[in-house]
């Protein structure tokens, strides 16, 4: 760590723990539901524990962007980050809105728009969050001596996030409506600009432990976001084809879905390209594996997982099936919280002065959380594959069919478990690295 | 071989163009194809109430409808078709949680109108034209 103002950072990866932890309770609420163990249904019904979920990890994934950008924006532009207070105040009406909105679920206070629960007078408050945020970090960059690439991509990808959460605030009378422009949130945030933000930070990281070439390591990184808008943009379309609008977008959406894991392959060749090119050896094996991981991962995930449902005549039969929870959980694991989780093992060495590079636990709990959560994709993905054969190829009652499932969750919280223990491992951990401090100022960072 | 400046052109031309495209499609999508395909002449009062209904309980927390939703619990899109109105009110009304194969469903209890208003709903969104969605199942014998 060069700059003090840089230890913001890890409050917004304690929130990010102390969120991911309670998704985690309420993913096994779900799942013990769908084995038929409903107990908490008086409390807590299957609505409010999947509002919780989603945006426990909206708002964790968030957190963890934010923590990047109060990291990685200072030292990029060589400039101290311009108010640390209001950046502390940013993040606890973060982590505020966030509680109120959590608990405003338990008591039926929500919007049912899938991901975006949170109701319109909240929504205001999580505008001003972000107008805050990004304040802060866009006067900090252009005050700045440089603005590199990464730091312009990464930014750039925080604001079109910002800007892309308003068509999600527009009332509409009309169903289709609705859910046309609740996908240019959702859509364009996952598949668009938050793999700007993923991009950004992956750069970022590559240059560090890697020891390749910026200029180079930059320039891929360009090619990259390309892609991902070319295809991502009109790769919308794949949410379009049966909610109420033309055919058109079974074309459009077809092809250029079938174009969106190149962006995905691009970052995984990428990645394994520049470590392999790279003459440091950084020693920060935890970060290494979480980084390589994160570009693996999401191609897996969320290239080949999605592109094996979003071929119109395909997703005609798994549109609105446990097939997109298949695709769902990979996806955001493998693109988003492990990048999340590269930022800060990469981070915290650096933050809190401590030198934890190559813990057994910290293996430990990429290895188990990423195994598990592939696990966790394949129980999905054979409950989903069997509700496709059941209830729409044979016509079986849906009722019918989620008993004939029930088995395979037995399975899937066999593997949550396992993808939880590492999680737990990873959390112990960032709580053995203690506070950061600025004993662990340096020159020049490592 | 490319250089950063033609890395960047791409990335910054080729979302322009696609961008571009994208909004052309939607603006189609929304001021042709929509008012025919969701028979906009049908979306009355009742059917806005029925929709204010569906979300502030949150119904796609379990059901999907349009395919969206949580998969917990069914597809709604062709309720109407399929229950009928007295299933559906029943379903509605109820002051103990339905229970259909021992998955529960949280007792709403809604009163006559509010179920009259949700009905109106699905009855619309029953009608709309989703290119096929939902399939008939082809293997059924």
């Amino acid at each position: 760590m060069r700059y003090k103002s840089q230890k913001v950072a890890y409050w917004f990866f304690g929130l990010c723990m102390l969120l991911l932890s309670l998704q985690l309770v309420y993913g096994f609420i779900m799942a013990f539901a769908h084995m038929g163990f409903d107990n908490l249904h008086a409390i807590i019904p299957f609505n409010t524990a999947r509002a919780v979920h989603t945006n426990l990890l909206v708002v964790w994934l968030l957190s963890g962007f934010m923590g990047a950008a109060y990291y990685i924006i200072p030292e990029e532009a060589e400039n101290e980050l311009v108010s640390v207070k209001l950046a502390y105040v940013q993040l606890i009406s973060l982590a505020l809105v966030g509680v109120i909105a959590i608990i405003g679920y338990h008591f039926n206070y929500w919007e049912g728009r899938k991901f975006l629960e949170i109701p319109r007078p909240l929504d205001w408050l999580v505008v001003i969050n972000v107008l805050t945020f990004l304040g802060l970090i866009l006067v900090t960059l252009f005050k700045g001596k440089k603005q590199t690439t990464t730091s312009l991509v990464l930014t750039m990808g925080l604001v079109f996030a910002a800007l892309l959460y308003l068509p999600g605030m527009i009332w509409f009378d009309n169903q289709t409506m609705d859910s046309f422009f609740r996908w240019w949130v959702v859509h364009l945030w996952v598949e668009g600009v938050w793999e700007l933000i993923m991009g950004g930070i992956l750069a970022y990281l590559l240059i560090k432990i890697t020891g390749v070439d910026r200029e180079v390591i930059e320039k891929w990184l360009y090619v990259i976001v390309g892609l991902t808008f070319i295809s991502g943009i009109l790769g919308t379309g794949h949410h379009y084809y049966y909610i109420g609008v033309g055919k058109i977008w079974l074309i459009i959406g077809g092809i250029f879905s079938a174009l969106e894991p190149l962006a995905f392959l691009a970052m995984a060749l990428f990645a394994i390209s520049m470590y392999r090119k790279g003459e440091k050896k950084h020693p920060n094996k935890i970060a290494l594996s979480w980084t390589l991981g994160t570009a693996i991962t999401s191609f897996v995930g969320a290239g080949l997982l999605g592109l094996a449902h979003t071929l119109p005549q395909v997703n005609m039969y798994t549109h609105g099936t446990l097939v997109t929870a298949m695709h769902g959980h990979l996806a955001f694991w493998g693109a988003y919280g492990m990048i999340v989780f590269a930022i800060i093992s990469y981070t915290l060495p650096n933050l809190t002065g401590r030198k934890l590079y190559d813990s057994f636990t910290g293996l430990l709990a990429f290895w188990l959380s990423t195994i598990g959560m592939l696990g966790m994709t394949v129980a999905f993905g054979v409950a989903g594959v069997t509700q496709v054969y059941l209830e729409r190829k044979v016509g079986l009652e849906f009722g019918d069919v989620q008993t004939e499932l029930q088995v395979h969750f037995f399975i899937l919280i066999c593997c949550a478990t396992m993808f939880s223990t590492g999680i737990g491992l990873y959390i112990y951990d960032f709580i053995k690295y203690g506070r950061p401090n600025d004993e662990a100022l340096i020159e020049q960072s490592l | 071989m490319l250089s950063k400046s033609q890395a960047r052109a791409f990335f910054l031309g080729g979302t322009i163009i696609t961008f571009v495209i994208f909004l052309g499609l939607s603006w189609n999508s929304l001021s042709n194809e929509v008012p025919k395909q969701t028979h906009v002449e049908n979306l009355t009062a009742q059917v806005v109430q029925g929709k204010h209904i569906w979300e502030s309980n949150n119904c796609m927390g379990c059901h999907t409808i349009l395919g969206e939703g949580a998969y917990y619990a069914p597809e709604l899109t062709k309720v109407y078709e399929r229950r009928g109105e007295g299933y559906i009110k029943t379903v509605l009304t109820s002051k103990t949680p339905w229970s259909p194969r021992g998955r529960k469903m949280v007792a709403y209890g809604f009163s006559e109108q509010e179920a009259n208003d949700m009905i109106a709903f699905l009855k619309w969104i029953g009608e709309t034209d989703l290119n096929g969605f939902p399939p008939k199942p082809n293997l059924k014998k």
